[in-house]
C-alpha cells in the first residue's frame, strides 16, 4: 500500500463524527483606518511617509541602484530588471505597489501583478510600498474577502522590516530582507 | 533522563534560569497586551478551535482535496508515513538535481525527522537560516523553544560561537552587530543555494496553497533564489478555506510573541516559470494521535510557543529538559503519544495550573489532556509509590484512631525526620520544596483546651 492509501485508511477508519465549520462573522473595525494603520505599522517597526517625503529621501541618500515597479515614481528606476533575482543582490531601494492593506497590523497584499520578481521585497536593502488610502481595509477578514478567488501563483502579506528578536530577545531590524520599510499611503 | 533530572541541570545556574523565567514572562506579557485590543479575540480562538475540529474530523477529505488542488497548481505533492520516508523523499530530489548544499528555514517538523542529520550524513550541507537556528546549529544543540529556538543562550554565548564561527570581534555582544554579521554571513548562502526548504505554516485544501510566516524574510530570501523549493508539512496543519486564514493569522503572532502579525506571511500557490515547488505531507504517528479520543485535539495546535511562555514548569527548566522535539506544555501532551515509554515523565512537569489552556489560541484542553496523560502512564507502569501513600491514606481517614494516632506521630516525626530523607536523591518531591513549619499542637488539641474558657 502506498504511504498515501496508508494515511488515508488509517483516518477513513477512525469513522469519525463531522464537526460543523463555522461560518466568520464580520466584526468591528476602528473608525480612522489611515490612523490605525500608521499605528500598526510604527509597532511592526516601519513607516508611513509623504510622496514629498520620499522623493527628499531619495535625493538626499542618494541610492545607487533603484528599482521602481510603481507608476507614481516610474523616474526613479535606474537598472534594468534582471533574469535572475541573484542579480539584484545589489538592489538599494525598491518601490512596488500594494493592492490593500489591513489597518489592524499594517499587512500589506502583494501578488505576482505587483512583483516582477518574487524577490524583489525581500533582497532589497530598503522598501517602500505605496497604497491608496481608500484601499485600507480594517481586518485581516476585509482583507481575505477583497483576495477572494483570485489566481496567483505567490502573494504576500507584507507588514514591517525584516526584523529578529533572536539574540536576548532584543528586537534588530534587518535581519536577511529589507532594512527598512516606508509606506506611501497616496 | 527524566524531566526533574534535567530540570536540575538546568537550575544549577540560578541567574541563568532566573533570566530565562523573567523574559519568558515578558513575552507572555505583552501576548496580553495585543490581545486586549481585539474584543472579538475569545470569539476568534472559538473559531480557530471549530475550524480546526471540522477539518481534522474530515481529514481524509482535506487531504485529497489538498493534493488535488495543488497538482493542478503545478506543485509537486509527496506523501510520507513516516520521518524516514520524508527523509528519503527529500533525499532524492537533491540527488536527482545534484545538489550538495542547502539553506533551510524553520520547520519543526524537519527537527521531529531529524532532517539535518540524514543530509549531513549523505554529505549535503545544511544551513538553518533563521538567526535562533542558525545560532543553535552551530552549538549543535536543538531548539529549546519552538518560536524562539536560542530563548536559552545569553548574548555573549552567542558572540562567543560567533567569534569563533564568523570571526566577529571577540566580545563585542551588541545584538545589532552580531545580527549583522549574520546577515552577511547567510546572504553569501542564499545566494547560492539551488534548493530551499521550509516548513509550513497552513495548507488550504480549497485553493492548493501554503503559507510561510517568518519575521526576518528568510523563507522567502531562500526560496525565491533557489530553484527548487520543498515544503514539509505535516497533515493536521490543514484549513479548509482561504478565508479561514483572517481567523488564524489574527491569532498566531499575537499568541506566539505579542505582534500583530509577523512581518511576512507568503502564500506559495505555484512554482516561478521554470522552477519546482514540491510539497511533502508527512504523516509520522499524527493518525495515531488522532485515533485517540482524548487526544485528538491536540493536533490543532499551530505551533504559536504561547503555552510555553506561560508555563511555571516550562520557564523554570527549560526546552532542553523535556528531551522532545515539541517541548513545553503541548510537547507534553503529543510526545507521549510518539513514545509513551521515553516521554513518561513530561506529564508530570505541570502544576495543572491550566493556564496552557487559557492562552491556547486554538483552545486545546492541554492541562486535562496533561492530567489523562498520567492516568495512562501510571496504568501503564502499575501501582506506584505514590499510589502506595494513597492506599495508606485512604485507610487513615476511614479509621478515627487511626487518624488520631498518625497525627501526632507525624508531628513528632516531622520535626526529627533527618534531612536526608526528604532531601534524598530518591525523593524528587523534596527537590526546591520545603517542609512547613510545625505547629506546636493540633487544632483538636487546642480546641478541646479552649472550648470552655
Amino acid at each position: 500500500m502506498s504511504s498515501k492509501a496508508s494515511i488515508l485508511a488509517a483516518i477513513k477508519g477512525l469513522n469519525m463524527k463531522e464537526k460543523p465549520l463555522p461560518e466568520i462573522p464580520d466584526f468591528d473595525v476602528a473608525p480612522d483606518l489611515i490612523e490605525a494603520y500608521t499605528h500598526s505599522l510604527n509597532g511592526n517597526k516601519g513607516t508611513v511617509v509623504s510622496k514629498e517625503e520620499l522623493e527628499q529621501l531619495i535625493a538626499e541618500t542618494g541610492f545607487p541602484k533603484i528599482y521602481s515597479s510603481s507608476p507614481s515614481f516610474a523616474t526613479f528606476t535606474n537598472c534594468e530588471l534582471p533574469q535572475h533575482p541573484a542579480d539584484f543582490a545589489d538592489l538599494d531601494l525598491a518601490i512596488i505597489e500594494g493592492q490593500f492593506a489591513s489597518a489592524e497590523n499594517a499587512a500589506i497584499w502583494l501578488d505576482e501583478s505587483n512583483l516582477d520578481l518574487r524577490a524583489i521585497p525581500f533582497i532589497t536593502a530598503h522598501l517602500v510600498i505605496v497604497i491608496k488610502k481608500e484601499n485600507i481595509v480594517g481586518n485581516m477578514h476585509e482583507a481575505y474577502k477583497r483576495i477572494g478567488a483570485t489566481k496567483s501563483g505567490f502573494g504576500v502579506f507584507i507588514a514591517g522590516p525584516s526584523k529578529t528578536a533572536d539574540i536576548e530577545q532584543s528586537l534588530v531590524v534587518g535581519a536577511h530582507g529589507a532594512m527598512s520599510l516606508r509606506v506611501v499611503i497616496l | 533522563m527524566s524531566h526533574p533530572e534535567n530540570a536540575t541541570v538546568f537550575l544549577k545556574d540560578k541567574e541563568r534560569a532566573k533570566w530565562h523565567d523573567d523574559t519568558l514572562w515578558i513575552v507572555r506579557q505583552k501576548r496580553d497586551v495585543t490581545i486586549h485590543q481585539i474584543p472579538e479575540w475569545e470569539k476568534l480562538r472559538e473559531l480557530a478551535s471549530q475550524i480546526k475540529d471540522h477539518t481534522l474530523s474530515k481529514l481524509d477529505f482535506y487531504l485529497e482535496e489538498l493534493e488535488k488542488n495543488a497538482t493542478a497548481n503545478g506543485i509537486k505533492v509527496h506523501w510520507a508515513e513516516n520521518a524516514e520516508e520524508h527523509n528519503k523523499i527529500i533525499g532524492k530530489i537533491l540527488d536527482e538535481k545534484n545538489c550538495k548544499a542547502i539553506v533551510k528555514s524553520k520547520s519543526i517538523l524537519t527537527e521531529e525527522c531529524h532532517l539535518n542529520p540524514f543530509l549531513e550524513e549523505k554529505g549535503i550541507e545544511v544551513v538553518d537560516t533563521d538567526l535562533g537556528e542558525r545560532i543553535i546549529q552551530f552549538l549543535k544543540q536543538p531548539p529549546s523553544h519552538i518560536v524562539m529556538p536560542a530563548i536559552h543562550l545569553k548574548k555573549s554565548d552567542i558572540s562567543d560561537i560567533f567569534h569563533e564561527k564568523l570571526h566577529t570581534e571577540k566580545g563585542n555582544v551588541d545584538p545589532v552587530y552580531l545580527t549583522h554579521a549574520a546577515r552577511l554571513h547567510l546572504r553569501e548562502k542564499f545566494l547560492q543555494a539551488k534548493v530551499a526548504i521550509t516548513g509550513v505554516n497552513f495548507a488550504i485544501a480549497e485553493t492548493g496553497e501554503f503559507v510561510v510566516c517568518t519575521n526576518e524574510g528568510n523563507a522567502d530570501m531562500g526560496v525565491h533564489l533557489a530553484d527548487t523549493h520543498i515544503a514539509c508539512m505535516g497533515i493536521e496543519k490543514l484549513i479548509p478555506r482561504r478565508k479561514d486564514l483572517g481567523v488564524f493569522l489574527r491569532l498566531l503572532a499575537r499568541s506566539a510573541t505579542g505582534q500583530s502579525i509577523t512581518n511576512y506571511n507568503s502564500h506559495f500557490r505555484s512554482p516561478s516559470p521554470g522552477k519546482e515547488l514540491h510539497l511533502i505531507l508527512v504523516n509520522n504517528g499524527r493518525t495515531k494521535q488522532l485515533a485517540r479520543e482524548k487526544f485528538r485535539n491536540s493536533l490543532k495546535c499551530i505551533r504559536c510557543g504561547a503555552c510555553m511562555n506561560t508555563c511555571p514548569i516550562y520557564r523554570r527548566s527549560g526546552g532542553f529538559s523535556y528531551g522532545s522535539t515539541v517541548p513545553g506544555p503541548i510537547g507534553s501532551i503529543l510526545s507521549p503519544g510518539i513514545d509513551l515509554k521515553k516521554y513518561s515523565t513530561l506529564p508530570f512537569a505541570s502544576t495543572l495550573c491550566g493556564s496552557c489552556t487559557d492562552v491556547c489560541p486554538v483552545k486545546i484542553n492541554i492541562h486535562e489532556q496533561l492530567y489523562e496523560w498520567r492516568q495512562e502512564i501510571t496504568k501503564a507502569q502499575g501501582a506506584s509509590l505514590k499510589g502506595l501513600s494513597m492506599k495508606l491514606a485512604n485507610g487513615i481517614f476511614k479509621s478515627p484512631l487511626a487518624y488520631k494516632v498518625s497525627g501526632k506521630l507525624m508531628r513528632a516525626s516531622l520535626k526529627t525526620l533527618p534531612d536526608s530523607i526528604i532531601y534524598n536523591p530518591l525523593n524528587a518531591w523534596g527537590k526546591g520544596r520545603n517542609l512547613p513549619n510545625l505547629p506546636e499542637e493540633s487544632f483538636k488539641d487546642w480546641y478541646k483546651k479552649n472550648r470552655n474558657k
